[in-house]
Order: structure tokens, then sequence, then C-alpha cells
């Protein structure tokens, strides 16, 4: 079959991406929003359309768990959660990325509990940088379907042999139609092929896996896993490139730049929220404001580079982080930050908390990021953390 | 489901696929994985979780495993056998075994989650609890396998008080309530038993349980040389039990007809010593519990 157009939700292109990468094994558990991916994936596997294996597990650190299990068999596995469950998981990450098996999972951005919500927010995943996997963030439902076909592509590269964590944002994505392409099964097949790997158990060729290493060896175990995500970063950009040239949709690789040329503030966004900071660009820029958006489409590996190359003519930059790091700063802005101090020329920077738990990021919410960074002249570092559409009233009450 | 006459004294497999570790003398955890993979062989897939038998088998760069192995996270094991298994049932790979080695911890406590959901998803895999009644790797402390009575270092005796307060949970009957297709009980002291009935796990189109009471000469205080009669001590006083679980119904393997006696089975261990005369009457009592109940209803 053709590849052929379908208005279909978040959860669903996930879904249909899974489908079309081929797991052997998946292994998930339900939990809101994340939940549709498990059900449409059960859906494919009893219709026959889907030939796999899938697990009904009875918790989120089983379902790691089991997919551990399967690709240390050399099987190409799938899991998908959000939030509590990701948190669940988080033994498992580890384990998962330490033992290089380049399992694919999605996760549903969903606010972590007290105070417990289902709406979305990125506290999740940025809970999780820390362990071993690639991290990816969508801006729409197209690109999450396109990513996860991407990322066994990236993760199974024999050099790179990482976990990939695709993130997308809970509600806003997964549970909103839009028009998304479906390629044809035939054309992923020759862009992603069967999963072939020495790393694996093997009856043949017995081994041991998940092993246990003391302090003669392990440093060296863990260069080789910072070492490889140098490998992750030019597989990223390699395989968008060709999957743009087959499919033709290219994202930009790490991050997607948009009006940066001559802008003199820039906006670094993640997730779906691009789709509205681009809209409020081009209208500040229709008022002669020269404005721009910096999207960030991974944060492990983090896109240093991109900032190490800005132009020295940026006055100031911005990041809108939809996370907190308690007694610190937005985590993404930190990271951001680390990248900055590695420029010549200083840039200052703002850090935009919003969209905590589900609030709504209105136009007129980014339109006053972008005035202030505009009026930023780099003073009162003290007062660089800037909650947005904050009601100081409800704090002080 | 076929059982297997074949497994005796001299006909044991020679291979062996558990060596060169580093456990202790007398190990009897040891001792049931050396048998279980003699048992299923080279087309084996094991996996370990946090436990004495990962600890001194996976440790680069020497591997004791012969046979393909996996050092899994302390919860999981059954979600991970089941992933495991999974991943050989769509690679179309015939005439293999997947087998997990948990401890009384590892299955009573932090792992009866796992196991649960692969039971009841029916998972092809034998899940094997080998039972030395406390958290020995850790250092002995206790479990919910852990006897009535026990000093452990987390039920320890202070001012005459009596160690574990709560007895050891059935897990055998647990396991055998979800409907599993297999489940036993053994003893490293009945050697032959237990592999005949790894045989009969090995058979089994689903899921498999084997409970085996192994002894830990460090934790319980034996000498090592003893790991074997104690744990016949334990069944022929009445403390454990050869038992199947099989096609809905239980199945005594050994009657004993006359129990030997409680007091001499913990005096010869010093995890036991403290005990009064009391708490050996509540252990006698409860053994007698149990034992009516299954001549009752078995």
């Amino acid at each position: 079959m053709a590849g052929y157009k379908d208005f279909i939700s978040g959860d669903e292109a996930v879904a249909i991406g899974a489908k079309l990468a081929r797991p052997e094994v998946i292994a998930a558990y339900p939990i809101t929003p994340q939940t549709i991916v498990v059900e449409r994936l059960s859906d494919f596997v009893e219709d026959g359309s889907l030939d796999c294996q899938y697990l009904h597990v009875e918790s989120e650190h089983s379902a790691i768990m089991a997919v551990l299990g399967s690709e240390a068999m050399g099987s190409r596995s799938f899991t998908a959660t959000s939030s509590q469950g990701l948190l669940y998981m988080v033994e498992g990450l580890p384990y998962v990325s330490g033992s290089r098996f380049p399992v694919v999972m999605m996760n549903a951005n969903r606010a972590i509990a007290v105070p417990w919500s289902i709406y979305n927010d990125h506290n999740d995943s940025m809970f999780c940088m820390n362990s071993g996997w690639i991290q990816m963030y969508v801006e729409d439902a197209q690109e999450a379907l396109d990513m996860v076909i991407q990322a066994y592509k990236i993760g199974e590269n024999p050099k790179v042999m990482l976990p990939v964590m695709i993130n997308v944002d809970g509600f806003l994505l997964t549970h909103t139609y839009e028009l998304v392409e479906i390629p044809d099964q035939a054309e992923v097949d020759s862009f992603l092929p069967p999963y072939v790997t020495d790393h694996r158990m093997d009856l043949n060729d017995f081994k041991s896996v998940c092993i246990g290493v003391g302090p003669e060896y392990h440093t060296e175990f863990r260069y080789r896993q910072y070492h490889d995500f140098k490998y992750a970063v030019d597989a990223i950009a390699e395989v968008d490139r060709e999957y743009g040239d087959k499919f033709g949709r290219y994202y930009g690789g790490m991050v997607e730049k948009y009006r940066m040329e001559d802008a003199e503030v820039v906006l670094v966004t993640v997730g779906s929220i691009t789709s509205t900071a681009r809209t409020v660009v081009d209208s500040m820029r229709e008022e002669g404001k020269k404005v721009g958006l910096l999207k960030l489409r991974y944060l492990r590996p983090f896109p240093d580079e991109a900032f190490i190359g800005l132009s020295d003519n940026i006055k100031a930059i911005g990041v809108l982080d939809k996370n907190m790091s308690y007694g610190y700063e937005g985590t993404v802005y930190t990271n951001v930050n680390s990248a900055l101090a590695r420029r010549e020329k200083r840039m200052p920077s703002l850090n935009f908390i919003a969209g905590l738990g589900g609030r709504a990021i209105s136009r007129e919410d980014i339109e006053e990021m972008f005035n202030q960074l505009l009026e930023y002249k780099g003073e009162a570092e003290a007062d660089r953390v800037r909650f947005i559409n904050l009601n100081l009233k409800e704090v002080e009450e | 489901m076929s059982s297997n006459p074949t497994i005796n004294i001299k006909n044991l497999p020679e291979e062996e696929y558990f060596f060169g570790h580093k456990a202790c003398g007398g190990c009897g955890g040891s001792l049931i994985v050396r048998l279980t993979l003699k048992v299923l062989g080279e087309r084996t897939f094991v996996a370990v979780p946090a436990n004495c038998m990962s600890a001194v088998g996976f440790y680069y760069p020497t591997m004791n495993y012969g046979v393909n192995a996996l050092a899994a996270a302390f919860a999981p094991t059954g979600a991970t056998l089941a992933g495991m298994e999974a991943a050989g049932k769509a690679q179309g790979l015939e005439d293999y075994t997947v087998v997990g080695f948990v401890g009384d911890g590892g299955t009573a406590d932090i792992g009866i989650q796992a196991l649960s959901g692969a039971i009841d998803r029916n998972d092809r895999i034998i899940y094997i609890c080998y039972d030395n009644e406390a958290y020995m790797n850790t250092g002995v402390q206790e479990s919910g396998l852990t006897p009535l009575g026990t000093k452990t270092t987390t039920s320890p005796i202070v001012n005459g008080s009596q160690g574990k307060k709560t007895h050891k949970k059935n897990m055998f009957e647990i396991v055998a309530a979800h409907n599993i297709e297999y489940a036993a009980t053994a003893s490293a002291g009945y050697p032959i038993d237990f592999m005949k009935k790894v045989a009969k796990a090995k058979e089994c189109k689903g899921t498999s349980f084997i409970h085996v009471m192994a002894p830990c000469p460090t934790g319980w205080g034996i000498p090592e040389s003893q790991t074997g009669a104690i744990a016949r001590d334990a069944v022929e006083c009445g403390l454990w039990y050869l038992a199947e679980y099989e096609d809905g119904e239980f199945k005594l393997n050994k009657d004993v007809k006359e129990f030997k006696s409680v007091a001499d089975y913990l005096g010869k261990q010093n995890r036991f010593k403290h005990m009064n005369e009391e708490s050996i009457a509540l252990i006698e009592a409860q053994r007698d519990r149990t034992w009516a109940r299954i001549r009752r209803n078995w």
C-alpha cells in the first residue's frame, strides 16, 4: 500500500510509527495520556497487521525490564509511558542504556506528583536527563510518527547502540488531531531494515550481559557511554537527512532555526510550544521586531554547537522551560548556559518558566517573553528566572 | 505432562555450566544453579536478579555462567524472563529454555509483582526460587520467607527477644493460587527429586515455578559440609515439604509419618540458638496446622 494521509491524534501517530518500525516485542502498561498508544498497538497485534509479541505487563517497571530482556536477545523492542510511569521505570533506564540496548520508548510528557496532575509539562523527562538515553522532543503528530522510525535507525547504529526516548507533549499532542502523512511500509522497510546485531545473547555464542564491573574497569565502561554519544550526534544528522531525502520531511537534525539570520533576541523552545512561538515570531517580525526562534529537538545529546555558533549580534537569549530544577532554575536553561559559557563574547540570558501542569502558554505570553528579552540589557542576574503568567496573589494568600 | 524419570545418580549429565564463581563453601544456592543447568543444558537463557548468584557470577571480566545469562535488576525477574521468552518466540527459536534463579526476598518480597504478572500471562519461563530464608547477599537481613524466630541482622536478639516476629509466607500456595501450570517445592537435600522437577518444568508449555530450600552455611551458622544434611533435616522434622501442584491439584511427594525433633533441627544452627521452649512450641504448632491442612485437603 502506498503512503496515505489520515486525520489522527499524536498517540495514534506514535502507534502507527511503532507499527511501521516492525518491533518484535512490545511491553507496555497504560497511563494517561499515553493510553491510546498501547490500545492501538494491541489492535494492530490482535488484527494481525503487526506481527509482534506484545507483553501486557503489570507495571511500568516490568515494561522497561521486559524490553531489556527482549533487546538482550537481539529483538527490536518498543515501550511507551508517561509521568509517574516513567518515574517508576527510572531504575530500568540506566540498565538499558548501560547495557547498550537500543530500546525505543515514547514518553507522553506529563506533570509529576505532588501536586499531581494529568496535564502537560516536562518535569517527567527532565528528571531522567542523566539516565543515558537519547532524548528527543517533537513538535507535532507528524514529527512524532517520523521520529519513531528515525529513533530506531539512530539508536541501532552499531557505533551508537543507545536507547531513545521520544517525548510527545501530553494532551497538547497526544489528544489533538491533525492530518498526518503515513509513509508506505515498503519504503519504511527499505529505510529501516530488520535489526541485526552481535550484541545479544546467542545460542551459538553464549555470553553474559548486564554485568557487574568494579573500580578497575568501571570508568572505561562509562567513558564508552560518554564517548559514543558523539557518534549519536553524527547519526542524528545523517538519519534526518536520509529521512528527508526519502520521505520529503527534513527536521534540521539536532535543532531547527527559525528567522534567526538577523535576530536581536532569540527564544529557545522544546516541543509543541514551538508552533505557537513560530506564529508569534512572524507577527512580531511584521512589527519590525527582530526576533528569532531556536527549537531544540534533542536534549541528549545536547546541541551545544548551535549555541557556540550563534551570531554576536544577538543581544539576549531566552529559554522557555516547562520544568523546574528546584533550588536552581529550569533544566534546559542550565544546559544552554553551559554552552553559552564557552563563547568568547558573553551572551545575556533569561529563563522563562511557563506551561507547568498544563497551564496554557498563549501567544501573548510568548510575546511577553520576547519583549522582556528586547528590553533586557544583561542586568539584575538575580532576576534571571521569570515565571510567566504567574498569579502572585494566589501565592501570597 | 511427561516427567523425566531417567535422571538418577548414575546418569547425571557431566556437563558443568556454573563453576569458578566466588560463592562460599557449601553454598546451597550455587548448587541449585549448577544442578538446574545440568538438566536444562546449553540451550538455556538465564536471568538472575541482584542476589548472590549474580554477585558471584557476573563480575567483569570473570563470567561464570556457561550459558547465556543476564544479571537483572532486583524486582523484575519475572518481567525480564518474559521479555527474553517473547524475543525467543518472535525469532522462532526452538528447543530452548528461559530460567530465572531468584532468592527468597527477590521472589516473595520485591519480586512478587513481576512473578505474578508472568504467571498471569502464562509466559513460558521456569522461575526457580532458591530459598535460604534471608537476604544473604547483603548480610543476612530478614525477608518474607524468613521463618518465625530466626535471628537476622534486622531481627536481632536483644534482651531475650525471639527474632523474626512472623511466619514464613506460603509462596508455593500463593503461586498455585494463580492457577499456574506447574509448581513444586524441592530441597537441596533431595537433589534427584529437584532435578526431576526441573526436567518436568522444562516440558511445561507455560509458567513453572520451583521453590527449593537452599541452605546458606554462612547465614545459617552451620558447617559448610552440612548443607545437604540440614536441608534433609528440615524436611524430616516437617518444617519443609516436597510437593507439586499440577493440573489444578496439590500432591505431596514425601509423606513424613513421624516428624524428627524440631528442637534438634533448630539447635544445629546459630540463627536459632537463642530460641526458648515457648518459641519452639509456636513453630511446632504452626507445622502441625500446616500438615493437618495438607493431609485434609491434598
